[in-house]
């Protein structure tokens, strides 16, 4: 049952992200919600994994928060089509991709090795829960939570620097 | 067939290649933006397989930050592409290159 999950969403996931990247779909719409349904997909290995609390935060903070910041600028913007390819040297458009691969080898025969393993030990009984990952949010990371809200208004108070026209 | 942190791995590295050659291929700023997303994501997943194999919360708090982080950086970068659409009517990247000589 879960292997016939795990097939399906990464045939979908797999799509996606090819709509997202080939410059074939020149509408930046059409990939923004390519981009939202991989996104989904992606939170559907996170439950697969039994990581139930990082799921639904990937659902309601990326799919929904940051897919509708994208979409918003896009429309706002009204970008339809990218003009053009690009006069990009030949480096880039076909030697990046062809490196980009030769990477992607490299991880997966990485992840070939007999020291990855081929199936999952039982997880805990609280594993991935909001408990389980509130106790050592608050305790062992609860700096890095402290620096990581700091972030954000830095980020809030950049971004309206920079959008706003006159301050 | 039975599913191992290999099968997610696997994937994950799929998806952070799609990214990196989305970046590479793809001219507005906006849709660079998005691949960026893409390897992030990618990353997350095996932060999580990891998580999940090693049965520690590590991995997933790990993934919270890195939420977080990609929730500021498309602010900013959305932000710089609307001001940068402001001053040259237009968001693609082989069109600014005001830094490059």
């Amino acid at each position: 049952m879960e292997s016939i999950v795990f097939i399906v969403l990464s045939i979908l996931a797999v799509a996606s992200a090819l709509v997202v990247i080939l410059p074939v779909f020149r509408n930046a719409i059409v990939s923004a919600l390519a981009l939202a349904l991989n996104l989904v997909c992606v939170a559907g290995f996170f439950f697969l994994l039994d990581a139930q609390f990082i799921g639904f935060l990937q659902v309601i903070v990326y799919a929904g928060a940051i897919m509708v910041l994208i979409l918003f600028v896009l429309m706002l913007l009204n970008i339809h089509d990218e003009r053009h390819l690009g006069p990009s040297g030949f480096f880039q458009r076909f030697l990046g991709p062809l490196l980009a691969v030769g990477f992607a080898a490299i991880i997966v025969s990485a992840a070939l090795l007999p020291a990855t393993g081929t199936s999952f030990d039982a997880a805990e009984e609280e594993f991935g829960t909001v408990n389980a990952l509130g106790m050592d949010l608050f305790t062992r990371f609860f700096y890095p939570f402290e620096a990581i809200s700091l972030l954000l208004v830095v980020a809030m108070i950049g971004a309206v620097l920079l959008a706003k026209r006159r301050l | 067939m039975s599913l191992g942190p290999d099968k997610f791995l696997i994937l994950s590295a799929v998806l952070f290649t799609l990214g990196v050659i989305g970046v590479l291929l793809r001219r507005g700023a906006i849709s660079i933006l998005m691949s960026i997303e893409l390897m992030l994501n990618a990353a997350n997943l095996a932060f999580i397989t990891f998580a999940r194999q090693f049965n520690a919360t590590d991995g997933q708090i790990y993934v919270f930050f890195i939420i977080t982080l990609a929730a500021a950086e498309a602010a900013i970068g959305l932000a710089i592409v609307i001001a940068l659409f402001r001053l040259r009517d237009s968001t693609d990247v082989d069109e600014l290159s005001l830094l490059k000589w």
